[in-house]
């Protein structure tokens, strides 16, 4: 029965589900939590102020589903990747390890587990009967009926329904195509609670609700069609009386049961629907969608509360950016609108619309996406630059300009500019200039030309607008990349393999540099004392460094950098490199050869976009390596995800104040971490605690809160967590939090699942 | 959740010249009132007092309108031949002019017959004026010469001999009771004083000078003559300040705005013209129907008055400030402050609980539409508002969101004739233009594969169809020729800039933008063909 070899979770029960992201799929507690799951922790949500009470933690994989036990409603199981399900009473974040099980397969099965009674934490589960074989891995497509009589599960074309007291499944299948071309696969089923109903959602959106099932032959069925695209998911309401359906079109449907015809609409929920589910007592509905969301829904199908994490767009077409307002880490968002993260706060702050179009949930449209997206040195101003493309020949391009208006503190749109450019715009940047009289923006575009936008002044009719200034070309050659030098007073553009320094102010070439052969990829200015550098590199695997005041080549070395940026609050310059899969990271001061830091193998795959963001509080770190990152934290993002990348061992080599903030502080940076680290963190964690008993004994008593708080903290930081050893090796010192942003930017990634994959089935100690 | 979002209207910067602050002032007109004359209106001079009627001199008579009379309130018609230059003395009480006989006469606003004749010139006396001080008469005539006569006694007290040619114009200075400056054919501008026997100054214009205007500082006087209006300072000695050359035809006549900020001309070319006085720019520009020979500003700016060659006075009436505000606001009334305020006054008190409404959204009728995908509906409705509104862009933004929905074709498709051609008369009427044709030309070219089936079933639908075709071809013709003006434009610029090494620029630039304005616009006629 059992396989060994690759191990796999199978989801149990009605509810299974299959988390990655933030927050993926919710389900009810009671009217006044929200479980679920998200990364490797279940999250407590409360219903009401959308905060999150309770990280459970203790899975040390991925968390694929949650569900409520019948039998206490203030417990709720959860399974993982790891091969555990657990038991949590989530009021007062106790983790009760109930069992591992040790059951899986290479085709998906559904297996019962008959649940030990046991007192121990930790239970293996050795006692399985295999029930479906070959069931959908979509964890929507398989219910409990009522009273748990019976279970339904459907693949493809099949429906299963098996009966537990006459242990006998009935199969029904449907044709492949009906006459009109719809696709009759099916997608998800729900229950009904009360009756012996089967609602299913099939690919064409259609919804039948199978009755008689018991029979072989005599089963019928009704359909119900609203849904232009497959139905994503279906549930139905504690007392049966509404079906909830969702999908694509992110419009939730909830049908009366039995009164098919009278629907009930929620419009414009955002994206698509990727699960529903209803509290216990009927009055609360919640979805989950596919942009990292869940709304909760009151009954009477209004919105009562949204709550939103990092949202997760297609991709990062924009380039990561920080708003010199917020410090807010900027990037796309929702389809057409620009979201600002907080990143101190870890919190999203506001999405802003830029495209202005009611979206149309339909798949295969092309919609307008913001590709490009660039703000000012004071965040006073941001252009975006929005772009479709329905044939190939045509291309819908608009450049915006929106200003930051201190009223209402967020941008308004100024200016729109339809067609800016007659091909794509492939960089655009501000200038930096000190003096805020002339705000020039430069855009480089395909067509072989680069035009700098300025602002005229306000006219008597209307306020101040931007126009073109200038429109530039160098010997019809296509331009790649612009960039401002810290002052402003130089502009480079790169047209290939030529570099073109231009004056601003008067629109005069100035000069022009060049390394062939290769074309110029990236560009960048040095910042502050290194402003006379000009770096470039190009895709012939060279990185050069022009001295602007002789216009001479300073130095120039051999490495295949796939990204360039500087940093605007120090000298310093990161460049990551691409080498077998894998990106290592550079960082170096244009005025010296030798790199100040380096490290290999920052993480799998090609870093696309970076920035560096400001710290809110500077660090004083006197280590040479970690040095650089005493004004900034280096965010990129690779293929796959957006990493962090900041030293938090410097951190804690900071001084502390007293023991207390000692043994808080370090508790606290303990808990931040959640990809936590490391064995060389363990290791200073010794001389920390050390320092902290020191300083214990030498602090007066009245300064210290009482010896019963403090006890089994100082205890606890003698100890060597457990936790942290399992830690892979991989996350090494720097990685501390990475969101999960991301995945169908790579269907490498999604088809390979790695996270599927436990190598060992670890939790056999 | 969100509401939807209504289709959005893209403004269009409107074309054409700038709306400025003048364009605003000296537009700000009611039509004119056109008056016939019997012949050429040659001069046209205000009453400095209230209520400045003016007189009008034209053929053998001289008219005198009140301020907003449409006819004369007093005509003086005892000259022999045609009369010249009638100007009121500045008391308004006496009233000069010239006359193609020789004779000057002096004429009392409130009789008929002249109260003086002056004669000694020899022939046709174009230019009279009386001097500051009232009692003196300075005429400049056919004969070359200008004297000075005195009118209580009609003696001559002085005559200057200096030009060689016809005196066609002069000014007497309104601060100074002994100057007075002639303007001559022979291309010259004298400054006279009665003191000394000659000219002081002498300007030379360069062309025959036909008008001629002192600043009411008289610091400046500016000529007319030929095409070039020049401004002379008197104060350097009569050194040339500006030479203006904005006419293509003669410039016939000047005059100045009440303060003194804005230069008129009028010229044989039909036009008039307004500069700026700092920096002598042309800041507005008035047409007239025929070639203008003589201008008047009221006092106050409060008419302009024309007189053209045709022996048309066109009199423009300043308007009131009620009725300028009422074409800013010419739609229906709004209702009164009254209902906006209402109930807004009202102070909370303290233990009050704020209600707050909810903001009713108001969706047009083609966004309602829109918001429930009934797109045939709301490119109806839209085709309607644009029309209605003479908004085109309105209908082009929805047939431009069906087209993003991907649904226009849907929408195109299944009319009757009816509602077919008054798309297609849609779509004919705006797709030349350049605003709005890449979104018409892809929807003209959908209609016309769906409805290529039906072609020659319906007469209107087959007309209008033919419009279309005829009107593309001549859309082609007219970008061929604008692509060759382009060439030879771009053969000028090329010739006309100096080889330099890094000047690429500067010379792309020009290229850049003009390629890029009519590529944008000939190439979707191209692909409709």
């Amino acid at each position: 029965m059992v396989e060994h070899g690759d191990i796999r979770v199978v989801h149990r029960g009605g509810i299974a589900r299959y988390c990655r992201f933030l927050c993926e799929r919710g389900i009810f507690c009671c009217c006044r939590f929200l479980l679920c799951g998200s990364g490797y922790e279940v999250k407590v949500f409360s219903t009401s102020t959308e905060e999150c009470i309770h990280d459970l933690r203790a899975h040390t994989d991925l968390v694929t589903g949650v569900l409520l036990r019948p039998s206490n409603h203030l417990q709720a199981y959860s399974c993982s990747t790891d091969g555990t399900v657990r038991l949590w009473d989530y009021t007062d974040v106790c983790n009760r390890l109930m069992f591992a099980m040790m059951c899986v397969f290479a085709e998906f099965q559904l297996v019962a587990v008959h649940l030990p009674q046991s007192g121990d934490q930790l239970v293996e589960a050795r006692e399985f009967s295999a029930v479906l074989s070959d069931v959908s891995s979509n964890p929507a497509a398989t219910s409990f009926g009522r009273g748990g009589e019976y279970i339904a599960s459907a693949k493809g074309l099949q429906l299963e329904v098996y009966f537990f007291k006459k242990q006998k499944p009935y199969r029904f299948f449907l044709k492949e195509d009906n006459k009109k071309g719809g696709k009759n696969t099916f997608t998800c089923l729900a229950c009904h609670p009360k009756d012996d109903c089967i609602a299913t959602g099939h690919e064409d959106g259609k919804i039948r609700l199978w009755r008689n099932f018991n029979h072989k032959k005599e089963y019928t069925y009704t359909t119900l069609h609203w849904h232009h695209s497959a139905v994503s998911s279906l549930c139905f309401t504690p007392e049966g009386t509404n079906l909830l359906s969702g999908g694509i079109e992110s419009v939730l449907v909830q049908w009366r049961y039995n009164q098919e015809s009278q629907r009930d609409f929620l419009p414009r929920l955002g994206a698509a629907i990727t699960h529903i589910a209803v509290s216990p007592d009927g009055a609360l509905f919640c979805t989950s969608h596919s942009d990292n969301k869940i709304t909760i829904i009151r009954s009477s199908i209004q919105v009562s509360a949204v709550i939103q994490g990092l949202v997760k767009g297609d991709s990062v077409r924009t380039d990561l950016m920080v708003d010199p307002r917020s410090k807010a880490l900027v990037l796309n968002g929702k389809p057409g609108h620009l979201q600002f993260y907080s990143l101190q706060r870890d919190k999203l702050l506001y999405n802003l619309d830029i495209v202005q179009q009611e979206y149309i949930h339909q798949s295969g449209l092309e919609q307008f996406e913001v590709v490009k997206a660039a703000f000012d040195a004071y965040g006073n101003w941001l252009a975006t630059v929005e772009e479709r493309k329905q044939k190939p020949t045509e291309l819908e391009l608009n450049l915006k300009l929106w200003a930051f208006d201190e009223q209402t503190q967020s941008f308004m749109l100024n200016t729109t500019i339809s067609a800016p450019h007659e091909a794509r715009i492939t960089a655009m940047c501000f200038c930096h200039s000190t003096d805020s009289q002339t705000t020039v923006l430069v855009s480089v575009s395909k067509d072989g030309h680069f035009k700098a936008w300025q602002l005229a002044p306000a006219t008597h009719t209307e306020g101040p607008s931007w126009s073109c200034d200038f429109v530039g070309a160098y010997h019809s050659l296509v331009p790649e990349c612009c960039c401002f030098s810290a002052d402003g007073s130089l502009l480079a553009v790169s047209f290939q393999e030529v570099v073109t320094v231009w004056s601003p102010a008067s629109w005069e070439l100035l000069t022009t540099l060049s390394q062939p052969p290769g074309a110029i990829r990236n560009l960048c200015f040095g910042q502050l004392t290194c402003s006379k550098y000009l770096l470039g590199t190009t895709d012939k695997n060279l990185l050069c460094c022009w001295n602007l005041l002789t216009c001479s080549l300073e130095w120039s070395t051999s490495m295949d950098v796939s990204l360039l940026l500087s940093d605007p609050f120090s000298e310093n310059m990161a460049a990551f490199c691409c080498q077998a899969g894998c990106t290592d990271l550079f960082v170096f001061k244009p005025s010296e050869p030798r790199p100040l830091f380096s490290h290999k193998a920052v993480c799998l795959g090609k870093v696309t976009r970076a920035v560096f963001a400001p710290r809110e509080k500077m660090l004083e770190s006197c280590e040479e390596t970690s040095q650089w990152l005493n004004h900034s934290q280096l965010y990129f993002v690779t293929q796959y995800m957006v990493n962090t990348q900041h030293n938090e061992l410097v951190i804690s080599d900071s001084v502390a104040m007293t023991p207390f903030s000692v043994l808080l502080g370090k508790r606290s940076q303990q808990e931040g971490q959640e990809a936590a680290s490391s064995l060389l963190a363990e290791r200073t964690q010794l001389p920390q605690g050390s320092a902290a008993v020191r300083e214990l004994l030498q602090t007066p008593a009245h300064v210290l809160p009482s010896t019963s708080f403090l006890c089994s903290m100082f205890v606890e930081s003698l100890l060597i967590s457990k936790q942290i050893k399992r830690k892979e090796k991989k996350a090494a010192q720097y990685t501390t939090t990475s969101l999960w942003l991301n995945n169908t930017l790579c269907p490498k990634l999604s088809r390979q699942k790695p996270s599927l994959y436990c190598p060992t089935p670890i939790l056999h100690d | 959740m969100a509401s939807f979002k209504p289709t959005k209207i893209p403004i269009y910067p409107k074309l054409g010249e700038k709306v400025t602050q003048d364009t605003v002032y000296w537009k700000n007109y009611k039509a004119p009132v056109q008056i016939k004359e019997f012949g050429a209106v040659t001069n046209i001079h205000f009453s400095p007092v209230a209520p400045h009627n003016y007189a009008v001199t034209a053929f053998t008579r001289i008219h005198i309108y009140g301020p907003f009379s449409q006819e004369p309130v007093k005509s003086f018609t005892r000259f022999k031949d045609t009369a010249y230059c009638g100007r009121y003395r500045s008391d308004g009480q006496l009233l000069v002019a010239g006359c193609e006989d020789s004779v000057v006469r002096l004429f009392d606003v409130s009789g008929k017959v002249a109260l003086r004749m002056f004669k000694g010139h020899t022939k046709a006396v174009h230019v009279t004026d009386f001097t500051s001080e009232r009692y003196h008469i300075f005429t400049g005539s056919d004969d070359y010469t200008c004297r000075l006569w005195d009118i209580p006694n009609a003696t001559e007290l002085n005559t200057y001999q200096e030009h060689t040619d016809y005196i066609r114009c002069g000014v007497t200075s309104k601060l100074n009771r002994d100057l007075f400056i002639t303007g001559s054919y022979d291309h010259t501008l004298k400054l006279f004083d009665a003191r000394v026997d000659k000219s002081v100054i002498t300007m030379d214009h360069g062309q025959p000078v036909e008008s001629v205007l002192l600043y009411p500082s008289e610091g400046l006087v500016v000529s007319a003559g030929g095409r070039y209006v020049k401004v002379w300072d008197l104060l350097k000695g009569g050194q040339p300040l500006v030479s203006l050359k904005n006419h293509h035809k003669t410039v016939t006549s000047l005059c100045l705005s009440s303060n003194g900020q804005r230069l008129l001309s009028a010229s044989l070319d039909r036009h008039v013209k307004v500069y700026n006085t700092t920096n002598f720019r042309v800041v507005h520009n008035f047409d007239y129907a025929a070639s203008v020979l003589s201008l008047a500003l009221a006092p106050d700016d409060e008419s302009i008055i024309v007189g053209m060659t045709n022996g048309v006075l066109s009199i423009k009436h300043r308007k009131s400030p009620e009725e300028s505000k009422e074409v800013s606001h010419q739609q229906r009334r709004r209702p009164s402050y009254r209902v906006f305020v209402k109930g807004k006054n009202y102070m909370p008190k303290q233990d009050d609980y704020l209600v707050s409404k909810p903001v009713r959204e108001y969706l047009t009728k083609y966004d309602k539409h829109l918001k429930k995908f009934n797109i045939s509906k709301a490119l109806d409705s839209a085709l309607q508002a644009g029309n209605r509104q003479r908004k085109p862009e309105v209908t082009v933004a929805v047939i431009k969101e069906l087209d993003r929905r991907g649904t226009l074709k849907n929408a195109l498709a299944g009319r009757d004739e009816k509602a077919l051609s008054e798309l297609l008369h849609f779509i004919t009427k705006n797709m030349v233009d350049f605003r709005f044709a890449p979104v018409l030309v892809p929807a003209a070219n959908m209609i016309l594969d769906i409805y290529r089936s039906v072609i020659g079933q319906s007469p209107v639908v087959d007309r209008q169809l033919l419009y279309l075709q005829d009107l593309l071809q001549k859309e082609i013709n007219y970008q061929q020729e604008l692509l060759d003006v382009l060439g030879m434009l771009d053969t000028l610029f090329a010739s006309s800039v100096p080889r330099k090494e890094l000047l690429c620029s500067s010379s792309s630039r020009t290229n850049g933008l003009a390629q890029g304005e009519t590529a944008s616009t000939a190439r979707p006629e191209l692909q409709a063909t």
